[in-house]
């Protein structure tokens, strides 16, 4: 049983982890358009610019 | 005179030498759209930032301070095909997301804790009838109390806030019996532990705090989306006015930006946006959006005009005054606040089912704990046993029973273009069974109809349109509507409050007044068949043709009100119009029960007396002169052309033309408040079922945490069924 040593530890770690991966999905704003990012998904990519775009 | 357009109350410095602005975008609905508003926009030299969001349909713009003028942004969405509009986020939304937000971290850390605690807990329930050590087991309950503790502290606050201010107010909600099964399952679970006990309830009360932050999370998203539709809907109003800048100089500018004191230019077709006085100028204004009251009001010096008075004639100039001042505004919000005063405080659904359901609760534990205590049983035990009767009768599934069919019918509400203000008016809408309709806006569509269009030949009727797209006077946009023209006709000349002419083909063309036309000798048959509408002449060299505008009645008026009919619901009509023009309506739809030239006050005193006699009354209506009898009504509805303060008063608000949703929000209500009793009553049966099994004293922890989430995944699928709604009438 010493292995729980090691393994609670690593279960309660992996947990925390998806709880401040989800706070910080939270507070970046990914829950804010969630029909546009479904959408952004199959959109096409942005065709290559021709030029450096000029400042 | 010199108009330009001013943003700059929308635009706000996003630092570092950034400025932001939002805009609501009316027709974005696909990725494509989406794609092509940021390529087109991003394309602007130094836009830092051009960002859809599908979801709000709005835009959010960044560029390098001082470079371009936000007017720019609109114009190119214009040639993108796209109405922009600057947005102002209001104060409400801001609360309405912020409160989202914090609830789903809440929500985000009673799961994971719900999650960690039960993978804890599983060894502990199995190991109990194998051969765990009770070391290990003291070990698997104080890691869970370290991991429920501070996540019950933290995910709790939302019920114990509530709780503590309805106990602070000296009543009782949902939230007391909650707060007070989590506080004591949390306390007995770490009193059991350190006395190495078998059980402890870590799991339940963090997994029940999940489950009614799911409730609450979905009750909240429910108002933010309607606040952010509503907030749109408010941009896209784009209500602006042109005020005085310099003598000569005017600048189209928010309403918000205006100030009393300020002059501002009404212009002939053109709405008003304030509230003010005549200070020059003569013309004709339609205030039935304020009054009721179709027939136009002559306005001149000294004239008192409102916000959602409709130039018709004449060029006016506006002193803006405090609202406070119009005397005919002050009435009505006299009115309004005795209204919302006497509003009977309506006990929601979910409040009086607590209010019963907390005390029962409360005293069949502490009879437990007697009972147990006189049939011999040690106090520990016996308050052992007491908690239990707490922990499983924790209103789980009541918490879940009203939000999630909330949800889930103001979502088909949603689809059927009705927006809820308020989130108990599902319920009260669901109880109506009298319909008090006010006609003009209402009844009848805002908007000016050509009625004969039929009698007309196409293309006279299609030139008539042409030339008419000349002229800034509404009956004359109102023909160049019907006649959907696009081309206006080459050198036709507006002669003020007489008509527009122009010459084509060597022909002469008029289209205004009868005498401007010389066609008065066809005026009388005219009036005699519609004596309500305004009379425009036609006139083609000789040939003579009337054209009658008037308000028309909602395409589906007919077919709501006999759908209304038929559900046993008794519809009026009380109008502040003339008699003739209500009667007119009254009868069209058949309506026996109708009232003209009713005041705000003769209003609210029909609905009393018809709440004297025990009815529900449903008022919808639009105009100012509504706003009070909105208020009086036990449940009210709103167009959303109508007059801002009737709009904020109103319960329901329903977009577009057709009265459709007005049944169809009655339907749905009708049927979510049906799930929402049976999911109570599901509620209390699985409590019937549980209660004697937790009285008897051999409830374990497993037991508490299958008996919840069994009840609470049953409820929610049983409102599912609220998706369901019928669209059609009939």
């Amino acid at each position: 049983m010493e292995i729980l040593v090691i393994l609670v530890p690593l279960a309660l770690m992996l947990g925390g982890a998806g709880l401040v991966a989800f706070l910080w999905s939270l507070r970046s704003g990914q829950y804010d358009d969630l029909d546009g990012a479904a959408w952004r998904a199959i959109a096409d990519d942005e065709p290559p610019q021709e030029a450096p775009a000029k400042r | 005179m010199h108009v330009t357009r001013d943003f700059s109350h929308y635009v706000r410095a996003a630092g570092e030498g950034v400025q932001h602005i939002d805009l609501a975008v009316e027709g974005v609905h696909c990725a494509g759209c989406m794609a092509k508003i940021e390529r087109g926009l991003s394309a602007i030299p130094d836009v830092t930032l051009a960002r859809v969001n599908l979801t709000d349909r709005r835009v959010a713009l960044e560029w390098k301070a001082g470079t371009l003028d936000p007017g720019r942004f609109i114009d190119r969405l214009e040639e993108l095909g796209y109405k922009a509009y600057p947005f102002e986020t209001e104060s409400a939304e801001v609360a309405e997301v912020a409160e989202s937000r914090f609830l789903l971290r809440c929500l985000g850390v009673a799961a994971f804790a719900t999650m960690n605690v039960m993978m804890l807990s599983i060894p502990v329930w199995s190991g109990n009838v194998s051969d765990m050590l009770p070391e290990q087991r003291d070990f698997f309950h104080w890691l869970s109390a370290l991991i429920a503790l501070p996540a019950a502290a933290y995910a709790g606050q939302p019920f114990f806030r509530s709780a503590w201010r309805a106990l602070s107010a000296k009543t009782t909600n949902m939230d007391v019996p909650i707060s007070i099964g989590v506080i004591l399952a949390l306390g007995m679970s770490v009193v059991e532990t350190i006395h190495h006990a078998e059980h402890a309830y870590f799991d339940a009360a963090i997994m029940l705090l999940t489950f009614l932050l799911v409730g609450r999370f979905l009750d909240q998203n429910m108002r933010r989306r309607t606040r952010a539709v509503a907030g749109n809907l408010a941009a896209l109003k784009a209500e602006t006015a042109a005020k005085f800048v310099g003598p000569d100089e005017i600048s189209q500018v928010p309403v918000a930006a205006i100030h009393p004191g300020d002059i501002v230019l009404l212009r002939p077709g053109e709405r008003c946006a304030v509230d003010g006085t005549v200070i020059e100028g003569r013309s004709e204004i339609d205030q039935s959006l304020i009054t009721g009251e179709t027939l136009y009001v002559t306005a001149e010096q000294g004239t008192p005009v409102y916000a959602g008075s409709m130039n018709i004639s004449g060029t006016l100039r506006v002193r803006v005054s405090a609202a406070s001042e119009a005397t005919l505004l002050a009435e009505i919000t006299r009115l309004l606040d005795n209204a919302l005063q006497a509003r009977s405080r309506y006990m929601r659904l979910a409040d009086r089912a607590s209010r019963l359901y907390a005390p029962v609760v409360h005293a069949t534990a502490f009879i437990t704990i007697l009972g147990w205590v006189m049939a011999g049983a040690s106090w520990h035990d016996a308050i052992v046993t007491g908690v239990a009767v707490l922990i499983i009768t924790c209103p789980c599934a009541l918490g879940l029973a009203i939000p999630t069919v909330q949800t889930i019918a103001s979502g088909a509400m949603f689809k059927s273009g009705v927006l809820l203000n308020s989130g108990d008016a599902i319920e009260r809408l669901a109880e109506a069974d009298r319909v008090i309709f006010d006609k003009t806006g209402t009844l009848t569509l805002p908007d000016l109809e050509v009625m004969n269009a039929a009698d007309i030949p196409a293309e006279i009727f299609e030139l008539a349109g042409r030339l008419a797209l000349s002229s800034h006077h509404p009956v004359a946009a109102a023909v160049a509507q019907a006649a959907s023209a696009r081309s206006p006709v080459v050198g036709a000349v507006e002669e003020s409050g007489q008509g527009v002419r122009a010459v084509v083909d060597g022909i002469e063309l008029r289209l205004g007044r009868p005498s401007f036309c010389g066609a008065e000798a066809l005026v009388a048959d005219a009036t005699r068949l519609d004596p309500e509408a305004s009379i425009v002449a036609f006139g083609k060299g000789s040939e003579k043709f009337i054209l009658s505008v008037r308000q028309g009645l909602r395409p589906d008026a007919q077919a709501v009100i006999a759908a209304l009919k038929a559900r046993n619901i008794g519809i009026e009509i009380l109008s502040g119009d003339r008699e003739p023009a209500v009667k007119a309506a009254a009868h069209a739809l058949a309506i026996p029960e109708w009232r003209a030239g009713v005041t705000p006050a003769d209003k609210i005193a029909r609905i009393e007396e018809l709440k004297q006699r025990g009815a529900k009354v449903l008022m919808v209506g639009d105009g100012m002169n509504d706003a009070p009898s909105l208020a009086a009504a036990h449940v009210s509805m709103s167009p959303i052309s109508a007059a801002h303060l009737s709009q904020a008063t109103a319960d329901l608000v329903f977009l577009g033309r057709p009265l459709a949703p007005v049944v169809a929000a009655i339907d749905a209500s009708r049927k979510a408040l049906h799930l929402m009793r049976q999911n109570l009553w599901l509620a209390i049966g699985y409590n019937v079922l549980a209660v004697p099994v937790a009285i008897s004293g051999v409830v374990t922890p497993l037991i508490a945490a299958a008996a919840m989430s069994g009840s609470s995944i049953l409820v929610m699928l049983n409102s599912l069924r609220a998706r369901s709604t019928s669209r059609e009438i009939a």
